[in-house]
């Protein structure tokens, strides 16, 4: 049993219906998000990341995309069995998203202030003057300076970094147990990332708020995460504390990421070497091959690897590693 | 040795222009006087964030664009006033890569033809001399000859990027500029990508302009780093004493703001204020001041020099 659970995911399988064939986006995840904590899923294009976030807001573009089996509990409460109308009541307010790209999630017509006014009267009885003062606040709070000028403002007037900082005032206006953050700072320069990753985590920690982070940055996901799942080709592959999996991962693809990103030597002091490559490149969701997804890519694959979907097992205590050779590999 | 390329106070201003009349208001500082050599089989790191000019720069020294003022000088000569014509013959020594794979490719052409477009618009081979030496390339960036007839679209991103790589090497070029070549692709296929590059630098000499934001990426492959700042470079020396001893506040705050993938370095960060100002209206004296959190009164007024700090490592500010 995990302590605290606030929200769980379990069985969860998301398919798209495509010219293509059949597309299976998220096949078959679970995971649980504890109370006050930062879980980071990542992975890298197509891995089902994003589209994992997007079922649990119910959020998936249907058609072509269906969710067709799991549960995502939020405090018990399975949000895939409720309405859709019992479910607007949850978006926004229980659980929110900020996404990648600010520009094209706010609406360009409404003024920021508007927008965080917006959420609060949608899910709290309160006076437009209140639901304002609120939005204020917020933006106080996400440290935007001159709140009150800049509630008036409209998106286009805002920097990509303010920008962000409204997104994460709209989301967190209602005081969300649950927070998923989609690839929040990708789109940012490195100095505006560090400040609103900076920010997010600051808020977590006043407002208790569990956070979700979907990234595909492994120097992010070291520095915010306590816990890690890691994805690959639309199923969970490996799951461990932070300090776990970067100091021993388990699965190939995990361990062949972490060697193939530059480290900076002034921080690791580490000389400069030739990059450790992972062959060839990810497979298509529409095409999978049977057995491990990554077998195709892999220096250890054999022929139980192409016969069959490993199972995911815990190998070491809280570190789950979805491979065959898990129990022979460092 | 001589410089592949060598670059002197390079100016790009791009009139702003609005109202009815079309009346030039404003002027935006795009590039504002940047120098810099690259020798050889060197490779010359040019990072800074968005809006610093770093692409500007790469696009005016291929005069993609043309530079305000400045020099551009390619084997002795400057090229920065040639005519179209007699700036024909540079072209096949500097090949350009750029970020996205899906945009920089003719989606109407194959693969061969695209890779083979540089022999025939520059007369140096055509019929079988040219399809073998297409193949030739596809084997260099580890792509098969039997994929010559595919189209752009049925290639991933990293095999993409290969095709522009194979297309940029075609002509021979001893200086290839890469803007963010790397950027658009996933991890696991970035290192692709770098490894191939550093290959061909090793195997033939190339020389590199690579510009990048991802500073981890820029220590990797290059031999020196420039940092730009608002179109001014700020600091530029080589690799290891850039990373090592950063004399810029700018460059500091950069490198304390990069993620780094290791849970045991919980370090403290030195967080920037507020954001990059606009380039239409640089703040007076350095640049920077309005973020530095050094800055003192005559930053405010004086603009800084590029000086030289230590052996080989110039950076513009008042305070080292």
């Amino acid at each position: 049993m995990i302590a605290d659970p606030i929200l769980e995911v379990a069985g969860l399988r998301t398919v798209f219906f495509t010219a293509a064939g059949l597309v299976r986006a998220v096949e078959d995840v679970s995971f649980t998000l504890r109370r006050g904590e930062v879980l980071a899923v990542v992975g890298e294009s197509g891995c089902g990341k994003s589209i994992t976030a997007l079922s649990l807001m119910r959020l998936v573009p249907s058609p072509p995309g269906r969710i067709v089996a799991g549960s995502v509990k939020l405090e018990g409460r399975d949000l895939l069995a409720i309405s859709e109308a019992e479910m607007r009541a949850v978006r926004g307010n229980l659980m929110s998203m900020i996404f990648q790209e600010p520009m094209t999630s706010l609406n360009p017509v409404l003024t920021v202030g508007e927008q965080i006014a917006e959420t609060v009267r949608l899910h709290r009885d309160v006076s437009k003057a209140d639901a304002w003062a609120r939005a204020v606040e917020m933006l106080r709070r996400v440290r935007i300076p001159e709140p009150a000028q800049r509630a008036k403002e409209y998106p286009h007037q805002l920097s990509g970094g303010m920008r962000q900082r409204a997104m994460i005032a709209i989301a967190l206006a209602c005081d969300p147990k649950v927070l998923i953050a989609d690839e929040p700072t990708t789109a940012l320069d490195v100095t505006i990332q560090a400040q609103i990753l900076d920010l997010m985590l600051q808020l977590q920690q006043e407002s208790g708020t569990s956070v979700l982070l979907i990234t595909h940055d492994l120097g992010v996901v070291a520095e915010t995460a306590q816990r890690v799942v890691v994805m690959y080709a639309g199923r969970k592959i490996e799951e461990a504390s932070v300090e776990d999996l970067f100091a021993r991962p388990m699965h190939p693809y995990t361990h062949g990421l972490m060697r193939s990103i530059p480290h900076l030597a002034a921080m690791s002091g580490a000389v400069a070497e030739r990059l450790q490559e992972i062959p060839g490149m990810v497979p298509a969701l529409s095409n999978l091959p049977g057995g491990c997804a990554f077998a195709a890519r892999c220096g250890h694959a054999d022929a139980a690897c192409a016969a069959g979907v490993p199972p995911l097992e815990e190998r070491r205590p809280d570190h789950y590693v979805a491979c065959w050779h898990a129990g022979t590999l460092v | 040795m001589t410089p592949v390329l060598q670059v002197e106070d390079l100016k790009k201003h791009y009139p702003v222009k609005s109202g009815f009349l079309r009346r030039t208001t404003g002027t935006v500082f795009a590039v504002d006087g940047v120098s810099f050599s690259i020798a050889p089989g060197e490779t010359l790191g040019l990072v800074g964030e968005s809006g610093c000019g770093k692409s500007t720069v790469a696009r005016t020294v291929m005069r993609l664009v043309e530079p305000t003022s400045g020099r551009i000088v390619v084997e002795g000569t400057d090229i920065a006033g040639l005519s179209k014509a007699a700036l024909r013959p540079f072209r096949r020594e500097m090949q350009m890569v750029f970020q996205d794979p899906f945009s920089s490719l003719n989606p109407r052409m194959s693969a061969g033809d695209i890779v083979r477009e540089p022999l025939l618009v520059h007369n140096v081979a055509s019929g079988r001399e040219a399809d073998e030496r297409v193949a030739a390339l596809f084997a260099q960036v580890g792509l098969r000859p039997g994929q010559m007839g595919n189209f752009p679209h049925q290639f991933s991103g990293g095999q993409r990027q290969r095709i522009s790589i194979a297309r940029a090497l075609a002509l021979n070029p001893r200086l290839i500029v890469a803007d963010e070549p790397v950027s658009a692709l996933d991890v696991s296929i970035q290192a692709q990508v770098i490894n191939l590059l550093m290959d061909l630098q090793r195997d033939q000499g190339l020389a590199y302009l690579f510009i990048a934001h991802d500073l981890a990426v820029v220590e990797h492959i290059s031999h020196k780093v420039a940092v730009m700042y608002l179109g001014r470079i700020v600091e530029y020396a080589d690799k290891t004493s850039l990373y090592r001893r950063p004399q810029h506040p700018y460059t500091e705050a950069l490198l304390s703001a990069v993620p780094v993938p290791d849970p045991k370095l919980k370090r403290r960060k030195r967080l920037l204020e507020g954001d990059v100002p606009s380039p239409m209206r640089p703040p007076p004296g350095c640049a920077f001041h309005t973020r530095c959190p050094y800055a003192e009164a005559r930053c405010k007024v004086e603009a800084p020099v590029l000086r030289e700090l230590a052996p080989g490592h110039v950076a513009a500010c008042h305070l080292r």
